[in-house]
């Protein structure tokens, strides 16, 4: 387990390479639901007669 | 193509292939970052060796967004489809987060590799550019208050930075970067071993799929918000 944190010594640069892959994909990702929920509710509100 | 350059069609259309298109992105990328996390220690770089994996897939897609990004401003300026502006507007975005992340992830590479975060080398600087030019495209949006307008200035302004992405994909023979040259896609075939060449072109092909699903979504969402905007101007009852 040590092992694999420790990254063969490269640690303060693989995680952190990981962490940042993870947080702006995952962030594009939920901004992109978000807005898309978001405008669907708008128009389905505007839409109703 | 052009069949589907119609808000209407596009709708239909992509809300058939979205559930396709997120279950082949989640299995495409978890296999990579799975097998990428697994892939043994090169004998060189060690464990930093992972960071390529994120590293390629997302300097590459944030390439190809521009392709689709300059492509899809030419259809505009040309043939004034009424979907081409839409799908540039909302490619930028994504494009800038893919270029952001293989800057970030390259820098990380490039510390315990070269023994430093940054080098003015031509591939990190175009690539840099790559980013002001993104970033540059979305305010130009944000600045210009007419729709048509803006899409026309933003369309010219995406136009004139492809001429960027050649001179990023051969900037590593044209001049002596310190960034290596090309491995995959060279005459003779790539120059990694299948260790490294499968967990990376899963990932690439993961991040690309990535790319067109949130693509798709917002550009769904542009045209959701033109509709509901259009409604509120009476101009469309």
């Amino acid at each position: 387990m040590s092992d694999v944190l420790a990254m063969g010594g490269y640690a303060a640069f693989v995680w952190p390479a990981y962490a940042v892959s993870v947080l702006l994909l995952g962030g594009a990702i939920v901004l992109t639901v978000v807005r898309y929920r978001r405008a669907r509710a708008r128009l389905t509100l505007l839409e109703k007669p | 193509m052009f069949a589907f350059a119609n808000p209407k069609r596009f709708m239909d259309a992509s809300s058939a292939l979205l559930p396709w298109l997120v279950a082949a992105t989640a299995l495409t990328l978890g296999a990579g970052v799975v097998l990428g996390f697994l892939a043994p220690p090169d004998y060189q770089q060690g464990d930093t060796v992972k960071i390529m994996f994120l590293h390629v897939p997302a300097a590459w897609t944030a390439m190809m967004a521009y392709g689709l990004l300059a492509a899809t401003s030419l259809v505009s300026l040309v043939w004034r489809h009424p979907l081409s502006d839409v799908a540039a507007k909302a490619a930028a975005p994504l494009g800038a987060v893919f270029t952001l992340l293989g800057l970030i992830t390259g820098s990380l590479w490039g510390r315990p590799m070269w023994g430093a975060y940054w080098v003015w080398d031509a591939r990190l600087t175009s690539f840099l550019l790559l980013l002001f030019l993104y970033l540059g495209y979305i305010a130009l949006w944000n600045a210009i208050e007419d729709e048509a307008r803006a899409a026309r200035a933003a369309a010219i302004l995406a136009l004139l930075g492809a001429v960027n992405l050649p001179v990023i994909e051969f900037s590593v023979d044209w001049w002596n970067t310190l960034h290596q040259g090309e491995s995959i896609f060279r005459a003779g075939g790539p120059r990694i071993s299948g260790v490294f060449l499968w967990p990376l072109a899963l990932s690439g092909v993961g991040y690309t799929l990535l790319f067109f699903t949130l693509w798709t979504v917002r550009i769904r969402t542009e045209i959701l918000e033109r509709r509901a905007r259009s409604l509120l101007l009476g101009v469309v009852s």
